[in-house]
């Protein structure tokens, strides 16, 4: 009742459709546009997540959802239906640890 | 470099003696809280913002020359953008538009030394005021332990403010506060910088800014991502998240009800011992059964309370809490709550109160009151004793499963599960509703993993239980006071009435024809009213109603409770109980957290509404179910 977890994950798609929640794990992007309230993207830049800026995908926390976010200085959590919204720029090889 | 030396861009050194309002500013998670405890210590006040439910303290502290100051620590926010409560209050403030607060003098600006690339951007937007403004690069030793720097005098030079770099924790570089305070700042230059324009176009020119003060960011420890990739871990995460949960709510049962109970009887006793020494009459029956009752039903939350700030106030400040939050977030964001309210809604089965005063580690204000309102559903403690006497009046117990479940176990649970089912329906009702969460998306800062400080948490359990005590207790003890003299008036011959002839006897009397629908008389009535004190009040008021002491004789009470309900109505009693807002000190902390009648007055009509609704509907059904 507590958890929900997810062990099986739907067939992904392929790899076009260049937002937040389509990254893997480890994996380092440029954030881009975010298609969100303006309060709502300002809150995000806020935070660290800005459009030009680095973002790395830290973890995922068990059932997959919400994810942890590395940006300069900080980690946010949000959930895929934010995550969702805020297209990005994957750079070249994954990246773990700082 | 020069950690100890406060970097001014000009020296003035006048002595001021008209600084009297100094605003403290800061991001969350900068320390901001721990610093002005550090300058003020106990010399502090809570208050609320008029109107809104954003809290202020305000403390006192001595310049150089022994003059007084005031210093008002604001809302952690991370823009002067008016979208937020918390930043509305904090530009309202600075610019001296809230009332009942001087427009502060000077600003002392937080920020978090190992996260400067996003917080200058704040420091831009508050320099730009044009206050007298001392920024203050917080957690100076982290920064130092992790291989971070930064050119304090450049970027003085920079922001053209001066700038220290500080640990509230340890004390380090403090005296910059005092220096700051003592001389009369000049008013910031304008930088040459455009910096208050998009977010976007501030935090690029905090990179540059950031740059020209040779900052290097310190390495995230090593420890929060080993920690993290347990507590975080697929299956770990889960276990141990299971673990500290039980922990959290055994605490609060197994040691926080034995003290509330040592409390009351405590208080019973002191009452006892102070009645006998005062002359019979309504002095004394004033002073022992309003007044002292009244102290009495305030002081027993105390060690509730205080063990459940303890509590999380460890998990928030070891930065477990945020890790929690997330792991229990999928979970309830099917009720449209998120992982936030998860802490505060399972302490809610202890007790409301101190679940409804912990609701404030939720970020969210949407997603606060939508927790305030459901969390009295749970079953709380109160609740029990009124259960076990009706369920025992009426069920006799049969084994059900074994030995151990038998139906009045069975009984039990299903009023636990039921208060449970009501409330999630009651926040899917909210969200779809008055309380939209698609407005509020969650996004949640993971602060690193960090020791807990006796020091800190000390302070936040007196502050809390000084809250509580001034501010929601000023309630219960009028509410105490009303019901002592409903149940003492009117007089007859110089002694109080028979309950049945008291105010509130009338009034259970009169308001028969109501509760007639739900299968319930008079006495039933006189009990609903009584236990607004606390539930299991109506306990007592029965015994005293039937002449009968419910302790040493619960059987006799329970006789006569069948001789006067129906079976159908002994149902719906309970089924009331499980929903109705039958609670004052509930109703008065949620008037002190939402800091206004609204939401208490919306809460207790919508809950006394589903309650009677929902035990009209058992009566009839129960009925012909018996039938």
């Amino acid at each position: 009742m507590i958890f929900n977890f997810k062990f099986g994950r739907k067939p992904r798609q392929r790899r076009e459709t260049n937002a937040l929640s389509d990254l893997k794990v480890g994996e380092r992007a440029i954030v881009g546009e975010m298609e969100l309230a303006p309060s709502l993207a300002e809150h995000l830049m806020n935070l660290g997540l800005v459009p030009g800026f680095e973002v790395t995908v830290a973890r995922a926390c068990p059932g997959g959802d919400p994810r942890v976010y590395r940006v300069e200085g900080t980690e946010i959590a949000m959930r895929r239906d934010l995550s969702r919204h805020i297209h990005v720029h994957l750079l070249g090889a994954p990246a773990f640890g700082d | 470099m020069s950690c100890h030396a406060v970097a001014r861009p000009e020296e003035s050194t006048s002595v001021s003696a008209a600084l009297r309002t100094v605003a403290v500013v800061g991001p969350p998670n900068s320390g901001k809280t721990t610093l002005f405890n550090r300058l003020t210590g106990l010399r502090q006040k809570v208050g609320n913002f008029p109107g809104v439910t954003v809290e202020h303290h305000r403390g006192f502290i001595k310049d150089g020359a022994g003059n007084e100051i005031a210093l008002i620590d604001l809302p952690g926010v991370y823009s002067l953008t008016p979208k937020s409560e918390d930043e509305k209050v904090a530009v309202e403030v600075l610019l001296g538009k809230m009332a009942g607060i001087p427009k502060p003098d000077a600003v002392i600006l937080v920020l978090n030394a190992n996260n400067l690339g996003s917080h200058l951007v704040l420091a831009a937007r508050v320099i730009a005021l044009g206050l007298p403004t001392l920024v203050l690069l917080n957690m100076a030793d982290e920064l130092r332990a992790l291989d971070g720097h930064i050119d304090v005098l450049a970027l003085a030079r920079q922001l053209g403010t001066p700038v220290a770099l500080v640990s509230a924790v340890t004390g380090e570089g403090l005296f910059a506060v005092t220096n700051f305070l003592s001389s009369s700042a000049p008013a910031p230059e304008p930088l040459e910088l455009p910096v208050v324009g998009s977010t976007r176009s501030t935090r690029e020119w905090a990179v540059r800014v950031g740059e020209k003060a040779s900052y290097r960011r310190p390495a995230t420890p090593a420890w929060t991502h080993r920690l993290d990739s347990i507590f975080l871990h697929r299956y770990w995460g889960p276990v141990i998240f299971a673990i500290v949960v039980v922990a959290v709510f055994q605490t609060i049962f197994a040691v926080g009800q034995p003290l509330s109970n040592l409390m009351q009887g405590g208080l019973d006793r002191t009452g006892l011992y102070l009645g006998n020494h005062l002359p019979d009459g309504y002095f004394r029956s004033l002073l022992i059964n309003g007044v002292w009752k009244g102290v009495g039903s305030v002081l027993v939350f105390l060690p509730q309370i205080l063990l459940l700030f303890l509590v999380i106030g460890i998990l928030e400040d070891s930065g477990y809490l945020a890790r929690a939050a997330i792991i229990a977030d999928k979970t309830m964001s099917h009720v449209g709550l998120n992982g936030k309210s998860f802490i505060p809604l399972l302490s809610a089965y202890a007790c409301a109160v101190p679940a409804i005063m912990a609701t404030r580690t939720i970020e969210s204000k949407r997603d606060r009151i939508a927790t305030i309102l459901i969390a009295p559903f749970m079953t709380c403690s109160a609740r029990l004793p009124v259960y076990t006497m009706v369920i025992a009046a009426f069920l006799p117990n049969r084994p059900l499963l074994g030995p151990f479940f038998g139906t009045r176990a069975a009984a039990m649970l299903s009023l636990y599960v039921l208060g449970f089912l009501m409330a999630v329906l009651t926040a899917k009702l909210l969200n779809s509703t008055v309380l939209r969460s698609k407005d509020t998306p969650f996004v949640l800062e993971m602060p690193p993993y960090r020791w807990p400080r006796p020091v800190s948490l000390g302070l936040r359990l007196v502050d809390r239980g000084k809250a509580f005590v001034y501010r929601a207790g000023t309630v219960i003890m009028l509410v105490s006071l009303l019901l002592w003299a409903a149940t003492n008036f009117p007089m007859h011959n110089g002694q109080p009435p028979a309950v049945q002839d008291s105010v509130v006897g009338t009034i259970g009397h009169s308001i028969e024809p109501v509760i007639r629908p739900l299968g319930f008389d008079w006495k039933i009535g006189v009990g609903l009213l009584t236990s607004i004190a606390a539930r299991e009040v109506i306990i007592a008021t029965l015994g005293t109603l039937h002449g009968v002491d419910p302790e040493s004789h619960a059987g006799d009470l329970q006789a006569a409770l069948r001789q006067e309900l129906a079976p159908a109505a002994a149902v719906a009693l309970l089924i009331f109980f499980a929903f109705a807002m039958q609670c004052m000190s509930t109703i008065a902390v949620v008037r002190r957290e939402t800091n206004g009648w609204k939401w208490p007055i919306i809460q207790f009509t919508y809950m006394t509404v589903v309650a009677y609704i929902a035990a009209y509907a058992a009566y009839h059904i129960a009925g012909r179910l018996i039938a």
